[in-house]
């Protein structure tokens, strides 16, 4: 039990065993679907063609794959730092607030191409605000962030009920929601461009924060592994006592990776309240902010493995909402179990099956003839 | 005596029980190194469970059996991530959460084809009001007669099992070997080691106890305070308790006033909607809900006394060699 793993080279690491770990997370999801009585299989194939069989359902899915990108690169800038941030529900929240403040102000004065930029900027701001006191109390004063962030959540959202209900409800109208964004407050679909090739995007609500998201997976893939920056932080993920040692601050890298980790989270709220809803409406975040969490470990932190981490949460969104149409006893909760299985089997179990496989590679590898110097490349 | 006040303490008593059940599951827990976000899961899968054993069986001590296996294997599978795969512990803990509120649901709506709930509960499926002795002849009495009859009498078993559970859970963990041992291995699991205890199976014992501790917890959400099983009828409870087990430094006694306390302000927030406090102005009641997270952040931070958790929580033991 105590038995120290045997390192592996990388892509058993990083490629293999993820990949494993995922999959008897499906198994398992396929159990329960078996249990209630339904065919896995079928269930499986319904999902995708739900996600992928039509346009309209494929163009649902991008958009939903847009929210997971960027909840996930938030978790996962945080896990390269040593921090667990949970928080990514309450900082979407906020930064929903700081969307529509944006949208509500100047959405009669400016065209979307300027209000976006400066969206963008409120967005991340207000979530990178409702990450800094939970970071600031871990840096200075060594309160557990991932208690802080729980109850951060839960105030975010009486604060933001409070507000949807109270001051941003406009007068006469009963709905808690905001009053609807004009034309400057809309980000335009990206239904006309899938046109060009073919695509008709129908109703879906896929949006240019698609762009938005995949260019901050590129940034952050340049600040984590390009930059002195991205350094310190794996460093103090790494080992807190090497990067005092090494002179690095840590009240200053904890402070910063919150701050990036929220406002990444932050961004998420242009996809559904700029790009899709155009007002701010209670309980926007739906849960994404979790799906961050499933999303940055299936895909290791690497914006590389995120990206399709969360082109497959979103295929279980969109193909998961079909799934319900057509099999009655599954209903969109599928996806939350499946989403805990993940999370259970990529994170928490990782190490279950790490033994097994580190023993299958060795008796293959003392066999092969071509034996020795693997573990210099790992 | 105020019928208002009465009242409000009433449900006050109500309100906190499911807290007390839950924080004291998370005291044990987590005195003995094993960090648990997982309270809330665990409590709405032993809600379902119960309240479905109790549709099925027509017992709702069928039923409470049946909440408390499903968070007991719950508790073993946390056990399992965290004590025998070394693996984190939050991690496991969030993953648990999502796979009770997913599978209650799904087997919910599978089962009874009522959108994940469970049929409506009554008579022996549900735990009754018990009358202590004395209760109609003491009601007379000025002052104590109101609050014995009203408060203290009429509440189900479950809750007077809550408050027992307090000094018990004192006496186990401060006057008993295995309360010792618990608390050591969360403070230095290598001493506990040396001295020939295994570290392993005095956690398995603790995350056990938390799991019936939370099957009580769920239990009583479902078949005593309400009549069956709801979609995300738990509601933060979990995440209350474990602010309540926090603001309570890990101590029982404490982790009964918190939860009054956070029970109280429950209480309070679903009667009075629009507070107007002096100086203050008017208060929305969003505030009051929020209040049980903000005094807990406020205590983390170090303001209002020091919340020290056990030293060795959250990291997992291996032996050394």
């Amino acid at each position: 039990m105590s038995r120290p793993y045997v390192p592996l080279p990388g892509w058993i690491n990083h490629g293999l065993i993820p990949l494993v770990n995922v999959a008897v997370a499906f198994l398992v999801a396929g159990l329960v679907v078996l249990a209630v009585g339904e065919s896995p299989v079928e269930a499986a194939r319904l999902m995708l063609r739900g996600a992928f069989g039509y346009s309209e359902g494929f163009g649902f899915t991008l958009y939903y794959t847009t929210n997971f990108i960027l909840t996930g690169l938030a978790v996962a800038v945080a896990f390269h730092g040593g921090l667990f941030n949970i928080g990514g529900e309450g900082q979407v929240y906020l930064g929903g607030l700081g969307v529509a403040l944006v949208a509500l102000n100047l959405d009669g004065t400016f065209p979307w191409w300027v209000n976006l930029p400066l969206a963008i900027l409120a967005s991340a701001a207000f979530g990178a605000l409702w990450a800094l006191i939970p970071a600031v109390l871990q840096a200075r004063r060594g309160s557990h962030i991932v208690i802080t962030t729980i109850m951060f959540n839960f105030i975010a959202s009486a604060l933001m009920v409070y507000l949807i209900v109270g001051p941003l409800r406009p007068v006469g109208t009963m709905q808690p929601e905001s009053r609807r964004f004009l034309e400057g407050g809309q980000l335009p679909k990206l239904g006309p461009l899938f046109e060009r090739f073919g695509l008709d995007l129908g109703g879906a609500p896929l949006n240019v924060t698609f762009f938005v998201a995949l260019l901050a997976a590129f940034l952050v893939w340049v600040l984590i592994w390009r930059t002195r920056l991205g350094y310190e932080i794996r460093t103090l993920g790494f080992s807190p006592s090497a990067a005092r040692y090494a002179g690095m601050s840590q009240v200053r890298l904890v402070v910063i990776i919150m701050l990036i980790s929220g406002g990444l989270a932050g961004m998420m709220a242009l996809n559904p309240v700029m790009g899709d809803q155009y007002r701010l409406q209670i309980d926007f975040p739906a849960g994404a902010g979790f799906v961050g969490i499933a999303v940055a470990l299936m895909g290791r932190g690497h914006p590389a493995g995120i990206v399709p981490a969360a082109l497959l949460f979103g295929v279980l969104y969109q193909g998961g909402a079909e799934l319900a149409f057509d099999m009655p006893a599954i209903s969109r909760d599928m996806i939350v179990i499946i989403q805990g299985l993940v999370i259970l089997f990529a994170g928490a179990l990782e190490n279950m099956l790490r033994p097994g496989i580190g023993a299958a590679f060795q008796a293959v590898r003392f066999r092969s003839p071509r034996a020795g110097g693997v573990e210099g490349r790992a | 005596m105020d019928a208002l006040f009465l009242n409000v303490l009433d449900s006050t008593i109500r309100l906190s029980v499911p807290l007390i059940f839950a924080a004291l599951a998370g005291l044990y827990s987590e005195r003995s190194g094993i960090f648990d976000i997982s309270l809330e899961g665990k409590m709405l899968i032993a809600a379902f469970a119960s309240a479905s054993a109790a549709a099925v069986t027509g017992s709702a001590y069928y039923g409470l059996l049946a909440g408390v296996l499903a968070a007991v294997a719950f508790a073993l599978v946390h056990g399992l991530a965290s004590i025998t795969y070394r693996g984190n512990q939050i991690v496991s803990g969030v993953a648990i959460n999502f796979i009770a509120a997913g599978l209650a649901i799904i087997l919910g709506g599978a089962w009874f084809a009522q959108g994940g709930r469970t049929p409506p509960l009554s008579g022996a499926q549900r735990f009754g009001e018990i009358t202590l002795p004395g209760a109609g002849a003491l009601s007379g009495v000025p002052v104590l007669g109101p609050l014995y009859s009203g408060v203290v009498s009429g509440q189900n078993l479950l809750v007077y099992l809550a408050f027992a559970m307090v000094p018990v859970s004192w006496w186990v963990l401060f006057r008993t070997r295995f309360g010792l041992r618990l608390r050591a291995v969360g403070e230095n699991p290598a001493a506990v080691d040396t001295a020939g205890v295994s570290v392993p199976w005095l956690r398995y014992r603790a995350v056990i106890i938390c799991g019936v501790l939370t099957g009580f917890a769920g239990t009583y959400i479902a078949i005593a305070q309400a009549a069956g099983f709801n979609r995300d009828m738990t509601a933060g409870k979990g995440f209350i308790a474990l602010a309540a087990l926090i603001f309570a430094k890990w101590k029982p006694v404490p982790v009964m006033f918190a939860c009054l306390l956070f029970g109280f302000l429950d209480a309070f927030a679903i009667r009075a909607q629009n507070i107007t406090l002096p100086l203050i102005g008017q208060v929305p009641p969003q505030a009051i809900q929020a209040l049980p997270y903000v005094l807990t952040v406020v205590l983390l931070a170090g303001f209002i006394g020091k919340a020290i958790p056990p030293k060795a929580g959250g990291v997992p033991y291996v032996k050394e060699r």
